[in-house]
Order: C-alpha cells, then sequence, then structure tokens
C-alpha cells in the first residue's frame, strides 16, 4: 500500500496542515510519498522532507505550476496517481479546487472533508453543516481523500526524506492566473492559531472590528467573523468561520456578538476552549461555551484589552 | 450563449436536521425542502448574465425524484428559460451526478456552466469539479465575481488568503460562493409564468450510464454534544478563569 499526500503550500513554506494531513495518511496505513507542485518550491521541498513518517518527497517545479491551477495540477497527480491506493489533500482552497478533477479523471468519486479514519476505506466525515456524522466506505479502488486538518493531530518535522526531483510540466493550456488578491496581515492565518478572536452581527459595522484588533495582538490571534458579520459586510469573506468559511479548531476560540448558528458552530466547536460574549443570555453560544460573559461587548471588549 | 444551471433539491436551510435512531440516516420525513443556496446563488449569476445581454438562454437541469420539479419551477420562477429533470429515487454518488450532467452538457453545448459550490447536505464540495474534468473544461471554483469577456471568463475566487482572480477559455464551469450575489425573490407573475415554460423529464437509467454506488453509507451519528460551560460574572473573572483553570493564555 501506498499513500500519495499533496503539499498545501504557497511556493514559499508548507502550510501546517500539510502535517495533520499527514497524521491521516498515517492512520490509512502505508507508505507516504508528499507531493510538492509549484515554481521555485525548492524550500518547500526541504521543509517537507523533515515531515515524519513521510518516505519520499516528489518535487514537481514548473511553471505550470506556479499558482497550482487546478487543470494542471490534476492532469500531474492523474498521471501519478497509478502508483498509488490513496491520494490524499488536505481540505483547503488548492486541495478543494483540484481533487475532485483527480476523483472524475481517475473515474472514482471523492470522499471529501474526513475527521477519522476507520480503516483503509472506511472514513468518518461531517455531513449537513456539522448537525450529523457520516461513516462512509469507499467501494472505488483508489482512494481520493480530503482531510479536515482539525480532526487530525500534526505529526513531528524531524524526519529526514529522500528528495525526488519530477520532470513533469501537465499544462492543460485551458486556464491562465490573472491577480492575487491576497489579505496582509500580520497576524497568524485562521487556520493555524492557536487563539481566535471572532465578532458577529453583534458588532454592528466593520469599523468596530477594530474593538478586536488590540485584544488579538495582546494573544497573538487571529481575527474571525461568523457568516452573518460577512453577509452584511462588516467584513471579508476570507475572514469567515463556519461551515461554508473556515473550519478552525484552535485552544482558545473567543467569539464576540455571535449568536451561535448552526452554520457558525460548525466550524469552531471543536475548540479546545470556548469563551462566549454576548448580551444576550439566550444566546445559543453559550451553549457551547466554557466560559459565558453576558455582557456588552463595547463596554466588555475595552476592559478585557486592558486586563489582558 | 447558452448557460446552464444544475441545481439540487436539500433540506431547507433553516430546518434543525435530526438522525434517526437506528442511525441509518438523517430524517427527511415530513421536512421542509428548498433549492440548495449555492444553486440559488448560481440561478441569479445566470439571470443576471442575461439581463447584462451576455447570456441568452438559461437551462435549469436536476437530478432526482419527481418532487425536485418543485426546485426546477423555483429556477424557472427566477428567470431560467426552461429545465430537464432527470428522474432517479437513487441517491446518486457525486460522480455519477457528473457524469450525467456531462450528457447534458454534451447535449445542451452550453458555453457556460454555473453550479453552487456545494450542497448544504452532502457537503461534498466536487460536482462542479467533477464535470469539468469530465468534460475537459476549466473551473472557476467559489467565485465572488464573474466576467464574460469573448471568448474568456475572468472569475474571481476566494481563497484561503483572500480572492484570486484566473481567466478561463469558454465553455467554462463556475461554482458559486456566498458572496457572487443576492438572489431575488420570485415575483408572484413570474411564479405563474414559470408554471407553463418548457420542463422535460428523462429517466437516468436512458442516459447508459453504470450508476451504482461508489460508496456504502455505514452508519450517521449525531454530533457529539459539547458541554455548555459556566457563566462568568465580569471581565476579571474571565481572565482569572483563562489564566489559572483553561491555562489558555498566561
Amino acid at each position: 500500500m501506498s499513500i500519495l499526500v499533496f503539499a498545501e503550500h504557497d511556493n514559499q513554506t508548507l502550510k501546517a496542515e500539510t502535517l495533520k494531513t499527514v497524521a491521516a495518511a498515517q492512520a490509512m496505513g502505508g507508505d507516504i510519498h508528499l507531493l510538492v507542485a509549484g515554481s521555485n518550491c525548492q524550500g518547500v521541498a526541504e521543509e517537507a522532507a523533515k515531515v515524519n513518517g513521510v518516505a519520499k518527497v516528489l518535487v514537481a517545479d514548473n511553471a505550470a505550476y506556479e499558482h497550482q491551477l487546478a487543470e494542471n495540477v490534476s492532469l500531474l497527480v492523474t498521471e501519478l496517481a497509478a502508483d498509488y491506493d490513496h491520494i490524499v489533500a488536505t481540505a483547503l482552497t488548492t486541495g478543494k479546487n483540484f481533487m475532485p478533477r483527480v476523483a472524475a479523471l481517475l473515474d472514482v468519486t471523492q470522499i471529501s472533508d474526513i475527521i477519522a479514519v476507520e480503516s483503509a476505506d472506511t472514513f468518518v466525515r461531517p455531513i449537513y453543516a456539522g448537525n450529523a456524522i457520516a461513516t462512509v466506505q469507499s467501494l472505488d479502488s483508489k482512494k481520493v481523500i480530503t482531510v479536515r486538518a482539525t480532526g487530525f493531530d500534526a505529526v513531528a518535522t524531524d524526519g529526514n526524506a529522500e528528495i525526488v526531483a519530477l520532470d513533469k510540466a501537465t499544462d492543460a493550456g485551458t486556464s491562465s492566473h490573472v491577480s492575487d488578491e491576497l489579505t496582509v496581515s500580520e497576524r497568524p492565518d485562521l487556520g493555524a492559531a492557536s487563539v481566535v478572536i471572532s465578532g458577529g452581527r453583534g458588532m454592528q459595522n466593520g469599523d468596530n472590528f477594530k474593538l478586536l484588533e488590540g485584544i488579538a495582538d495582546k494573544l497573538g490571534a487571529a481575527i474571525g467573523a461568523s457568516r452573518a458579520a460577512v453577509d452584511a459586510g462588516f467584513v471579508p469573506n476570507d475572514m469567515q468561520v463556519g461551515q461554508t468559511g473556515k473550519i478552525v479548531a484552535p485552544d482558545l476560540y473567543i467569539a464576540v456578538g455571535i449568536s451561535g448558528a448552526i452554520q457558525h458552530l460548525a466550524g469552531m466547536k471543536d475548540s479546545k476552549v470556548i469563551v462566549a460574549i454576548n448580551k444576550d443570555p439566550e444566546a445559543p453560544i453559550f451553549q457551547v461555551a466554557d466560559y459565558g460573559l453576558v455582557a456588552d461587548l463595547f463596554e466588555t471588549l475595552p476592559e478585557l484589552e486592558g486586563k489582558l | 450563449m447558452k448557460v446552464l444551471v444544475p441545481i439540487k433539491r436539500v433540506i431547507d436551510y433553516n430546518v434543525k436536521v435530526r438522525v434517526k435512531s437506528d442511525n441509518s440516516n438523517v430524517d427527511l420525513a415530513n421536512v421542509k425542502m428548498a433549492i440548495n443556496p449555492f444553486c440559488e446563488i448560481a440561478v441569479e449569476e445566470a439571470v443576471r448574465l442575461k439581463e447584462a445581454g451576455v447570456a441568452t438562454e438559461i437551462v435549469a437541469v436536476t437530478i432526482g425524484d419527481k418532487s425536485s420539479q418543485e426546485q426546477l419551477r423555483t429556477a424557472l420562477a427566477l428567470g431560467a428559460d426552461r429545465a430537464i429533470q432527470i428522474e432517479t429515487d437513487q441517491q446518486l454518488d457525486s460522480l455519477n451526478v457528473a457524469k450525467l450532467l456531462q450528457k447534458v452538457v454534451e447535449e445542451e453545448a452550453p458555453q457556460l456552466v454555473i453550479l453552487g459550490k456545494q450542497a448544504i447536505d452532502s457537503d461534498n464540495n466536487q460536482t462542479g469539479q467533477m464535470l469539468a474534468a469530465l468534460t475537459g473544461m476549466p473551473q472557476g471554483t467559489f467565485a465572488s465575481e464573474v466576467k464574460v469577456d469573448g471568448d474568456k471568463v475572468n472569475v474571481t475566487r476566494e481563497i484561503d488568503g483572500g480572492l484570486q482572480t484566473v481567466a478561463l477559455n469558454l465553455p467554462a464551469i463556475v461554482t458559486t460562493d456566498l458572496r457572487l450575489n443576492e438572489p431575488r425573490y420570485a415575483s408572484l407573475p413570474n411564479i405563474m409564468k414559470a408554471k407553463r415554460k418548457p420542463l422535460d423529464v428523462k429517466s437516468a437509467a436512458d442516459f447508459g450510464i453504470d450508476l451504482s454506488p461508489r460508496t456504502n453509507l455505514l452508519k450517521v451519528t449525531p454530533p457529539a454534544e459539547r458541554q455548555a460551560g459556566i457563566v462568568v460574572e465580569s471581565v476579571d473573572e474571565l481572565v482569572e478563569k483563562l489564566k489559572n483553570e483553561a491555562k489558555v493564555i498566561s
């Protein structure tokens, strides 16, 4: 048995979630090869070689993979798939984008967003926004799987795998990259932060999110938002925590002015400690919070910032 | 140009789902059903392209039993010109859905296929990408903006760190994210008009595709309940608890 794991990266650094995806692959059992597809991504390859449990790092360094366009990367992974029983990627933007293409090209269905591995062909995944948990057996010969990283503990990084350069350049020629408009932030990534503080509709407008910044600075936290806050136009969608946004599981999650719709809970209820600050004592968020404070956030936030 | 919009009938997003006591699946008996919210955004985007003079015809398609005609009528009321129901009682895996849609794409030859990025029941997020692979089309997933420009379409995508814009050769596949648009409400006259718009019914069995299941649903359980904690009285108490009890801040 052998497993191909797709490394999520930005040509410069390996995303921390990949370490958790490798842990998921270990639970499936078999030799693990990590694929780094990018352009000028040698640094990522060297990082990947240190990931424990990885037998080999395959590097496809070519301009065709610079922006990891789904059309091009899926052709590469499908070509490599002949040698593997499992093809595994993290359920982040890149993996979610190209992996179903790989599945279709291999004539198998994909098991998306798994949170646990029962056996080599049986996986656990949330459905209905996490309101139900399904145990699914894949009947296909090859398994194409995306992993919800928060379901697994990261493997260590003191390994020393062999790096093998691949001479591949699969360019479908049907799409091209135009531009990126990335949020520039000094703060940690939502997905990787050990503390997350999120604001909801109770924040009232985008300006008031500044009230979260001082606290985030003191705690080294990432700032998130509920879908209600995104829908209301307070903040951009890349801050959204929830079923349709990012799934996070930090050590500490602070929900401010968030009522706790199922949609939001699906994205954060695996956090270790949850704090809720809301002036409505009936808000459902209090049913999942370890510590609830029924108070007006506009008074509470400055006080909290001062006392941290 | 012709736009094809595949849609799905799902549980209404306001309904709290319950797992059946025998853990075989969720209980959908007598539950309100609706068009999947992301599919509704897809229909709206197609209608806006038609209003802008870019699209000339909008065809909505769904795969399901007779009740899914309700959602096709919704799409027609929102502005689709005609609809196709591919009839089956089977719960199909995404790959089989994509294979059926591939046949529809071959027959209809649309320049653009717009789908929801995921259905809120199975949460798979894969049908659009699979259809793109099977038809050899490029894809713009998780779209927040769609601009048709000659024989290309520029799609701005929601990615982890912000936004990415890609240029795709037409024909192409687009899957919708939340912020692409805000769907309109169907007006009463349009709901009445939708009843007279053409709706073709085809049998899934007639497509000559092997639709045997690719997965086996072994069980469905409710999620682990999280125990509610305590209510603290003040910011001081909160900070104290986080420091000394939960030990998550220092």
